[in-house]
C-alpha cells in the first residue's frame, strides 16, 4: 500500500494533570476521507490543532506525506500547514471583515491572487457553496449559524488545500442544511481531490461523509473501520455511541 | 512561615515570569513592524481606531486640567508673593508630565481596553488560530501594526493636550486671574524649551507603546470565554496604567536629573 498522507504516531497531550490525548495511532490514506467519532471532550479537536500546528503535543510523531512536521524548522512547517484548510468548530470567521473578504482571505495572505479580482473569485466560490453574491458584502455577524458554516466551508475550501479538516460540520443545523452541507463537504473533497478528517457527531452525516471511521475514547482510537459498519462495528463502546444507549462501557463522570 | 515565603515566592516568579513573556511578545511584535510586506491598511485602521477617537477624551482632559493648574498655581503661589509664576508652572507641568501621563491614563483605558477585548473575543472564538491557518501570521497581522500605531498616535495626541493645556490655562489666567493677555504669553513661552516638549513626547511614544503592547498581551493570550476577555481587558488597563506611572518616573530621572 501506498504512503498514507496522514500517518500519526503515539499522538500525547495533556493539559495540566488532564490527560486529552493518550497515544494517538491514525493513518489517512490519500484522497480518502475519515470521519472521527467520539464523546464530549474526548479530544477531537484537540487532535486536530495538533495536527495544524497550533497546538504543540507532548510526544509523538504528525506525518505529512512521509515527512515529520514536528521535527521540521517553523518556516518549513508554516508550508506544510499552508497546505491543510480548515472548518473550525465554530466557523471561526473574522468578524471584522465582510463576508468575501474571508473567503478571498488565505489565497490574498499567499499573493496568489490580486486585491482587485478577490470580489469575483470569492462570488465564485461561494456560489459553490450555495451562496448568492449579495451576501459578499455583508458581515459574518448578520448571517444565519447555516450560512456562516457554510462562508467558513467556502474559506476552508478556498486556497484548493490537498487536505481538510473539517470540525463539526453539521452541529446546529437543521436536518436538512445539515444533509446540504455533508453534500458539500463531499463535493468538496471529490472535486479537489483532497485527503479529509471530519469531526462529528451525527451518525448520518459520519456515513455520508466518511470512508472510513475512527473512534477516540479517552485518548486512545480505539476502533478504526469502514465509515458504512460504524452501526455493526462489533466494538461494545462504538456500538454504545452509535446507537446512544446509555447503559454500556461509556460511563459519564458524573455516574461514578 | 515557610508557607508565607512560598507564597511571595511565587508571587515574584509568576510576576518575572509574565515581564519576560511581555517583553519577548513587544519585541516580536515590533520586529515584525520592521519586517515586510508593510501592512498599511491595518496600520490606517490601527491609527484611526487609536487616535480619532481617543481625540474628544483627551482634548477634554487637557483643557480642564490646564485651567486647574493655573487655578491651583495661583492660589498656592499667591502665599509666596509668585503668582507671576503660573504661566511657567503651566507649561512646564503640561508639556513635561501632565500631557503624556493624563493623555496615556485616558487612552490606557479606552483603546487599551478595546484592543484586549477585540483580540480576546478573536482568540476564544478561533478566529488568531485560523489567521495561522490562512498562512498569516497574527503577530504580524493584529499586533504589529497595533504597536505602531500606539507609538505614533499618542505622540500627536499629546501635541493636541499640550496646546490645548496651555490654553485651558491660559483662559482662566487671562480671563479670571487677571494677567494681561501678552503677559501671560511672553511669561509662557520665555521659559518653555524645546526639550520640555520633545522629552514628552518621547515619553508619548512610550506609553502609547506600552498601550498598546498591553492590550495586545492581554487580548492575544485570554483565555476562557466571556469571562476570560473580560478579565484580560481589565488587566490590560491596569498593568497599562501601572506601567505609564512607572515609566514616566524612569524617563523623568533620564531626561532632567543629570
Ligand atoms: N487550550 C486548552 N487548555 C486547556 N485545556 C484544553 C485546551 N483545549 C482543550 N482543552 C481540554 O481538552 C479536552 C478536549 O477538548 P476538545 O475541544 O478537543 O474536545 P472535543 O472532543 O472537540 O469535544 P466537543 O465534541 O465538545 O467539541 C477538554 O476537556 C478541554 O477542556
Ligand atoms: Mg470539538
Amino acid at each position: 500500500m501506498s504512503e498514507p498522507r496522514i500517518r500519526l504516531r503515539g499522538l500525547r497531550k495533556s493539559f495540566g494533570e488532564k490527560r486529552v490525548l493518550d497515544g494517538v495511532d491514525l493513518e489517512v490514506a490519500a484522497g480518502t476521507s475519515l470521519v472521527v467519532i467520539g464523546g464530549s471532550g474526548s479530544g477531537k479537536s484537540v487532535l486536530l490543532k495538533c495536527v495544524l500546528g497550533l497546538i504543540e503535543p507532548d510526544a509523538g510523531t504528525i506525518e505529512i506525506d512521509g515527512v515529520d512536521i514536528l521535527a521540521l524548522d517553523a518556516r518549513a512547517r508554516r508550508a506544510a500547514r499552508a497546505a491543510i484548510g480548515m472548518l473550525f468548530q465554530n466557523g471561526a470567521l473574522f468578524d471584522s471583515l465582510p463576508v468575501w473578504e474571508n473567503v478571498a482571505f488565505g489565497p490574498l495572505a499567499r499573493r496568489t491572487l490580486a486585491r482587485r479580482d478577490a470580489r469575483a473569485f470569492a462570488a465564485r466560490i461561494l456560489a459553490s457553496v450555495g451562496i448568492a453574491d449579495s451576501v459578499g458584502t455583508l458581515y459574518p455577524s448578520a448571517l444565519s449559524g447555516g450560512m456562516q458554516k457554510r462562508v467558513a466551508l467556502a474559506r476552508a475550501i478556498a486556497g484548493e488545500p490537498a487536505i481538510l479538516f473539517f470540525d463539526e460540520p453539521t452541529t446546529g443545523l437543521d436536518p436538512i442544511v445539515g444533509a446540504i452541507i455533508d453534500q458539500l463537504v463531499v463535493d468538496c473533497v471529490k472535486r479537489l481531490g483532497s485527503t479529509a478528517i471530519a469531526i462529528t457527531h451525527d451518525m448520518a452525516s459520519a456515513r455520508r461523509i466518511g470512508d472510513r471511521a475512527a473512534m477516540l475514547h479517552h485518548g486512545r482510537i480505539v476502533w478504526d473501520g469502514p465509515a458504512a459498519r460504524l452501526f455493526d462495528s462489533g466494538n461494545a463502546i462504538v456500538d454504545q455511541f452509535t446507537h446512544g444507549r446509555s447503559e454500556g462501557p461509556i460511563t459519564m463522570e458524573l455516574r461514578r | 512561615m515557610l508557607d508565607l515565603l512560598a507564597a511571595v515566592g511565587r508571587g515574584v516568579i509568576g510576576a518575572c515570569r509574565a515581564t519576560g513573556a511581555a517583553s519577548l511578545f513587544g519585541l516580536e511584535g515590533l520586529l515584525g513592524i520592521l519586517r515586510p510586506p508593510l501592512q498599511p491598511r491595518l496600520f490606517g485602521r490601527a491609527f484611526v481606531e487609536f487616535a480619532y477617537f481617543s481625540l474628544p477624551v483627551v482634548a477634554l482632559t487637557a483643557i480642564f486640567t490646564g485651567m486647574v493648574l493655573a487655578l491651583q498655581s495661583f492660589t498656592g503661589f499667591a502665599r509666596f508673593n509668585a503668582e507671576g509664576a503660573v504661566a511657567n508652572v503651566v507649561v512646564l507641568s503640561i508639556t513635561r508630565e501632565l500631557g503624556p501621563v493624563l493623555a496615556g491614563l485616558m487612552v490606557a483605558g479606552r483603546v487599551g481596553a478595546a484592543m484586549a477585548a477585540e483580540l480576546g473575543t478573536m482568540r476564544v472564538t478561533d478566529q488568531i488560530d485560523a489567521l495561522a491557518t490562512l498562512s498569516t501570521d497574527p503577530m504580524k497581522y493584529l499586533v504589529a501594526p497595533r504597536l505602531a500605531a500606539g507609538i505614533i498616535a499618542l505622540p500627536l495626541l499629546v501635541v493636541v493636550a499640550d496646546i490645548l493645556g496651555v490654553m485651558g490655562g491660559f483662559l482662566v489666567g487671562t480671563v479670571s486671574l487677571g494677567f494681561s493677555v501678552p503677559t501671560y504669553l511672553h511669561n509662557t513661552f520665555t521659559f518653555m524649551q524645546t526639550g520640555d516638549v520633545v522629552s514628552g513626547l518621547i515619553k508619548a511614544a512610550v506609553f502609547g507603546f506600552v498601550i498598546a503592547l498591553m492590550g495586545c498581551y492581554h487580548g492575544y493570550h485570554s483565555r476562557g470565554g466571556a469571562e476570560g476577555v473580560g478579565s484580560a481587558t481589565t488587566a490590560a488597563v491596569v498593568s497599562a496604567s501601572i506601567l505609564i506611572l512607572a515609566l514616566d518616573y524612569l524617563l523623568t530621572q533620564i531626561f532632567f536629573v543629570r
